[in-house]
Formats: C-alpha cells, structure tokens, sequence
C-alpha cells in the first residue's frame, strides 16, 4: 500500500527518490497532531429521537459523566433543539463536546412538520461556518465548529418497523449529516425479535433508499472492525448511569426483578460496539465527512442558489467575485431605480398638495369676494335707508321751520300783549 | 433553539476520547504531505548542496560551477522540482523551487520581484480552487512554505541586496537567514558576523521565521526564543561521506581536516535541520496557510469588492438577497 500511496504522488508529476539517511520528516504527523492537540477538538453530536426514548441517558452513559441539564419541558407546541457543550479532558486530549437535543420531537399530533426545525438546525450550523469562510477578515484556525458531525436516531423498540415519520426524517436528514441509526431501550426486546427487527429496520432503509452512515472500511487498519460493525446496524443499545455490583465489580446496568442487564456486556446489548465506533475508531472521519462531503454540498447548493457559477478555468480567477460584482450592479440597479419610483411619488404628492392649496386658495378668495360683496349691499343699503331717514328728518325740520314761523306770525299779531303782560310781570 | 455552555464535567472512567490522535495521524500518514522549500541566493553559495544534505537525497540538481557552456541567467528565473521521499511510512511530496540568477547581474536592481510574483502566484493558484463552487476533496498545496536566504560568508556586514530582498519579502513568505559555507570562517569570526548580521535585521525591521507576532503561547515563545536567538545559523553542506573516528560522516575534506556536517562543534547545519525538519515543518506551513495566504486573501479580495470597511462583500450581498 505504501508503494501504491507513493505511486500516486508520483503520477503528480514528482518522481521517487530514495534517502540516504535519517532525515526526520517522519516527525511530520506527530508535529500535525500536537498542533491539534494545543488547538483542542471539537466533536457534535444531534440525538433524534421521540421523547422518553432515553437520549439524555445514553449521552450520559457513552460519556461517562453526568451532563448537568435542567430535565427538558415536554410541553411546547413544536419540536425544538436544545444545545450544550461541555468541555472534556482526557489525559493531554481536550474535546469540545456539544450535544443537541430534539425536545418535543413525535409529541405533536400532526408531525408533517417536525424534520423541519431539525434541518432547519442543521442547515444553520452550515450556514455560520460558510459566513465565516466568505468572510474577508476570517478566523477559520480558530473557529469554534457547531457542523453536526454525527447524528443519532433513536428508533423505538416496537420489534415490528420503522415508523414513518422515522422514515420522512431520515430521508430528510441523509444527505446533511451522518445518521447513525440506533435501537433505543432495546432491553425491551427479546433477542430473537431483535433479529427480526434490525434486518426488517435495514430492509425498510435500503428500499427507501435512506443512506445511512457507513464505517469507512479503505484503510486496511480498521477496515475489518468497521466492516463487521457495519454488518451490526442499527446498534441496539442500552443506557444507564446506575451501577449495580456483578460478582465483584461495579458495572452499569439496569436491574430488574428477572436479572440485569449489563450495559457493557455485549451479549446484552451493542452499547459497547456504538461506543467503539462513534468514538474510539471512527470519530475522525465522521469529522472529515461533515467538512468534506456534507458541508461541500450544502455551500455548493447555496451558492448555486444564488447564481454564482465555476467559470472555467482560463478566465479571470474569481468566478465569485465577477458574479457577485454583477449581482451587485444588479442590485445598484434595482436601488436606484427605487429611487427614482420614490422620487417620482414624492413630485406627485407635492403636484397634488400645490393643487390642493391652490383650490383652497380660491376658495377662500371667492368666500372673500362673496363676503365683500354682501358688506357693500347692505351698507348700500344702510346708506339709502340713512338717506331717506335723513330726507324724512329734513322734512320734518322744515315743516318744524314752517310750523314755528307761522306760530310766530301768529303771535305777533296778538302776541305783543303777551309780550308786554310778560314784560309787565317780569316788572 | 436554545444553547448553554457548561465548564467541565468530571469523568468517571474512561470513554476512549483520546483516541482521536491516533485517527487523526493514520489519516494523515495515510495522505501523506506537501513540502515547498525555496532557496535563494546567488551562485556559489551551496544553495542546492544544503537542501540536499537537508533531505539526504538528490532533490535539487547541482549546476556543476559555471562551464563554458552555461550561461549565467540574464534575469532571475523560477525552477521548480518536486520529488517525493518516504520515511518511516510517511511520505512526503518535496518541491524545491530554486532562483538561479538572482544577485548574479551587475544590475541587481527588482531581481526579487520575480520571486515575490511566484509566491504570489501559488497563493493566488490555492486561492482560486478555494473560491469554487465545485471543490476538489484535497487542494494542491504549491505555496511556498519556506524560503532559505543565503548570506554569504563575507564576515562584514549584511549586503544591501539582502536586506531589499528580506526586507520585501518576510510580509508574504517565512524566510530564514542561513550564513552560507560557514567553513570559510573561524568560530570567533562567526559568532562577530552573527551578531552584527542579527543587529542589521533586527534594524532593518525584518522578521523572519519564526516571527515573533506568531508565537501563539508562552511555550511556544521560550522555545522560539532560543532559535531566534541562534539565528542565523552558519551552515556547511556536503553530500560526500567521509570515514571520521570509525564513523561514515557527511563531510568536507580539506588539507587541514575534515569538516564535519552534522557535528555541532564544527557548523550549525544540524541545528537547522532539527529545526527546520524536526519540529517546525508543520509550523512552517500552518504559518503560510493561516497568516501568509489568509493575508493575501483578504488584500486580494478587498482590492475586487473595493468596500474596504465592508466585512465580506458576498456576506452582505448574501444577506440582502435573502
């Protein structure tokens, strides 16, 4: 295999040569895993699954720890996922561990629409690192990674079939993340309908053409472990982090008034051989296919969304920045001609408002004129009103006038008397 | 969707976690490794006889002195050649770029800037696979890890030409400062040209690798410390064996004895070697991926996007689009 790994470097256009000595450069990977280890590891695992199928308990189980969480409400009205990282050590490997929880997930009555938020979910982890890598700035090195590298689906122990809405989620949920499928609380199955289960579970997979995750078996130091492991899908597992006393050691298990069952005894159950793979063999490459072959589909998907395209080879390099500049002359284009739509609306509303003084306008001159108007009729006809009073009155005094001479007249006549009595009295 | 992070929790047995650097390194050993090395100095100086020594192996062809025949390059050229070595089961893909020409002219003047265009141009290469839609699983590797510069053993001073050269280039390549055919100079006169070459560099503001501003821990800075302060070492080269005190030793022979490569007492060459090999290749390149290109990257993308203060065009173009 050496020979054939170094063949291939060498159809890159690089022939072999021989070394004369120690040189040291196969220091080279124990130089890259130090690197890693001074970095820390991140590893994600999604738990799917309906509530009561023991998710948080095999969480706890599988890593040896108990996972402090507040115990999870079962009454919200939609499925929704729960997240929590814990920082792992052991001896010089620090691990990142976060696991997300389906709450709620099966609860409803009508589940048309629980895969959602689960890829949903899935689809936003992507989504962060693919901002950060089209970043200008970005951080990558030290990117904290929230891609779900492993995700287990929890099939309840019915010992008949998978239940649609496992189907629908799976088939939903293959092409976005490695689904490890596992047969949860399987202490409630006896062992020849367990069989009977796992081949009719494998069955339904394959004609529904689920693609389930696959223990990688080209390198031929796991290869036989992974290929026999492959044959024992789904894991029926187990769960407890109560120990029981077995002859003369504490082991987990769960104890019941016929026996107990050991959780890592491999007769009992497959907890042992989920472990040894999700963890112990293949932990790596579940990272490797979320970044290589997942994420990849996902960012290419996206970006063929929105219209960018691999132009060939010999044209400019950025292929995604000469389609992006064009979207955003496109989209210079559709603001400016907002613009111009709101600069045109606000000309009408002023043409409108102008329109709308100036009739007001009128309207008021005219109430003027018609006011003017009224005021000269009536003083016009005060005036004539005050003319023929004025006339009467002048009427009336030379009438007076006339009167007074006439009496005077009279009393001239007469009126010396009068006048001489008056005298003669005022005498 | 709610998220809460918790400190520690306490183990109670073993889960197998640590398990992950044995993954990790049989998938690394099983895709083995690219090393460009680039080596630049002006004829005579022992550029290809050095990195041959480096990798035991004849992976940089050796002008044999300047014959009638072969002609002195008019301008600096770019030769590129890539072998690909085994040890130990790791496997490792060598690219020696070398310059001949450079500093040969009487008119030195820009000789760097085909070199500073070659760099460049891989990170510019990597780049353009990185911006696919369609990526390949693994992008070839063909930007310079690391870039040798050969002072010459003059015993003065730093040579203007090295300092325009390092000077320009320590921002976009690790360049390390090796004094060429350091037998041509006794020990004292060694250390003197050291200290002064140091004093130069240190003046001249060039930071070559390791570079301080990278040093990611305090561990990382005393171990470096101790090779910068060591730096630059005075190397011999030879490919030639010679049999000293019973042992087969890479060596030269002269008139008065024989020099002995990778003995310590007699030059620096194994100090580089531990160095360059040992315990900083994989540094070497994460320096150039995540520093050298990632600058580059940026300068590259807001040179096309012209926003300068935008934090990634498409990110905000993504964002308003949808």
């Amino acid at each position: 295999a050496a020979e054939m790994r170094i063949a291939k470097m060498e159809g890159e256009g690089a022939r072999a040569v021989p070394l004369a000595g120690h040189v040291g450069f196969d220091s080279m990977p124990d130089q890259l895993v130090n690197k890693s280890v001074n970095h820390g590891f991140c590893f994600n695992i999604l738990c799917v699954g309906e509530t009561g199928l023991g998710k948080s308990t095999l969480m706890d189980t599988l890593f040896n720890t108990k996972f402090e969480g507040e115990p999870t409400q079962h009454n919200q009205p939609g499925v929704t996922l729960k997240s929590n990282t814990y920082e792992l050590q052991e001896s010089n490997v620090r691990l990142k561990l976060t696991v997300v929880n389906t709450v709620g997930f099966g609860d409803q009555i009508n589940k048309e629409d629980s895969y959602k938020s689960i890829v949903e979910f899935i689809d936003a982890q992507f989504e962060a690192y693919l901002q950060e890598e089209l970043k200008i700035k970005r951080t990558l090195h030290s990117y904290h990674d929230t891609r779900i590298h492993a995700c287990l689906y929890f099939i309840a122990p019915t010992g008949h079939s998978l239940k649609s809405l496992d189907l629908v989620t799976m088939k939903k949920l293959d092409s976005k993340v490695n689904i490890i499928p596992i047969i949860a609380k399987s202490d409630a199955i006896s062992k020849s309908e367990l069989a009977k289960f796992k081949i009719k579970i494998t069955s339904e997979l394959v004609s529904n053409g689920v693609q389930i995750y696959q223990f990688p078996t080209d390198d031929e130091s796991v290869a036989e472990i992974n290929s026999t492991m492959n044959s024992h899908l789904p894991f029926a597992v187990v769960g407890s982090t109560e120990e029981v006393k077995i002859g003369n050691k504490m082991v987990k298990a769960r104890q019941y008034p016929w026996g107990t069952v050991q959780v890592e005894n491999e007769n009992h159950c497959d907890f042992v051989k989920l472990r040894e793979m999700l963890i112990r063999v293949n932990m790596e490459d579940l990272r490797e296919q979320t970044h290589t072959r997942h994420y990849e589909l996902y960012r290419r998907c996206k970006l063929e969304e929105m219209g960018f395209k691999d132009t060939d080879p010999d044209s400019k390099p950025f292929s995604l920045q000469e389609t992006y500049e064009a979207k955003r002359n496109e989209f210079m284009g559709e603001l400016q001609k907002k613009e111009e739509e709101m600069r045109q609306m606000f000309v009408q509303r002023v043409k409108e408002k102008e329109a709308e003084l100036k009739e007001a306008e009128k309207e008021l001159h005219e109430k003027f004129d018609r006011l003017k108007k009224l005021h000269q009729d009536e003083k016009k006809k005060l005036e004539e009103k005050k003319k023929s009073l004025d006339d009467e009155l002048n009427t009336f005094k030379q009438k007076k006038t006339a009167a007074e001479l006439l009496q005077n007249q009279a009393q001239q006549a007469g009126g010396s008397t009068t006048l001489k009595r008056d005298k003669e009295r005022k005498k | 969707n709610s998220h809460n992070s918790s400190g520690g929790s306490t183990l109670l047995g073993y889960i197998g976690i640590d398990t992950i650097i044995e993954q990790m390194r049989k998938k690394t050993m099983k895709t083995g490794f690219d090393f460009n090395i680039m080596v630049v100095g002006h004829s005579g100086l022992g550029k290809s006889t050095l990195v041959n020594t480096l990798f035991k192996s004849h992976v940089s062809r050796k002008s044999a002195g300047w014959a009638r025949d072969e002609k002195i390059p008019k301008t600096v050229e770019i030769k590129a050649v890539s072998h690909v070595i085994e040890e130990g089961g790791v496997k490792m893909k060598l690219t020696v770029v070398d310059t001949p020409g450079f500093g040969d002219q009487i008119n030195n003047d820009n000789c760097w800037e085909p070199i500073s265009k070659y760099i460049n141009e891989q990170y510019e290469k990597f780049l353009k696979e990185e911006v696919n839609i369609t990526r390949k699983k693994r992008i070839p590797d063909t930007r310079v890890h690391c870039c040798i510069y050969f002072i010459s053993p003059t015993g003065h001073f730093l040579r203007q030409l090295d300092t325009e050269f390092m000077k320009r280039l320590s921002h976009s390549v690790n360049i390390i400062p090796v004094i060429a055919k350091a037998d041509t100079m006794t020990l004292e006169e060694r250390q003197e040209f050291k200290q002064r070459v140091r004093k130069e560099l240190e003046v001249s503001g060039i930071e070559f690798y390791p570079q301080k501003e990278f040093d990611e821990d305090m561990e990382d800075k005393s171990d470096n410390d101790k090779i910068r302060e060591a730096m630059p070492f005075a190397v011999v080269g030879s490919d030639k064996e010679y049999q000293v005190n019973g042992k087969r030793v890479l060596g030269r022979k002269t008139a008065w004895g024989i020099v002995e490569v990778e003995n310590p007492n007699h030059c620096e060459f194994a100090q580089l070697r531990d160095f360059l090999i040992r315990s900083h290749l994989q540094d070497l390149k994460e320096v150039t991926h995540n520093i050298h290109y990632e600058t580059y990257r940026a300068k590259r993308l807001n040179e096309n996007g012209g926003l300068r203060d935008e934090p990634a065009l498409p990110l905000t173009l993504y964002r308003l689009l949808f």
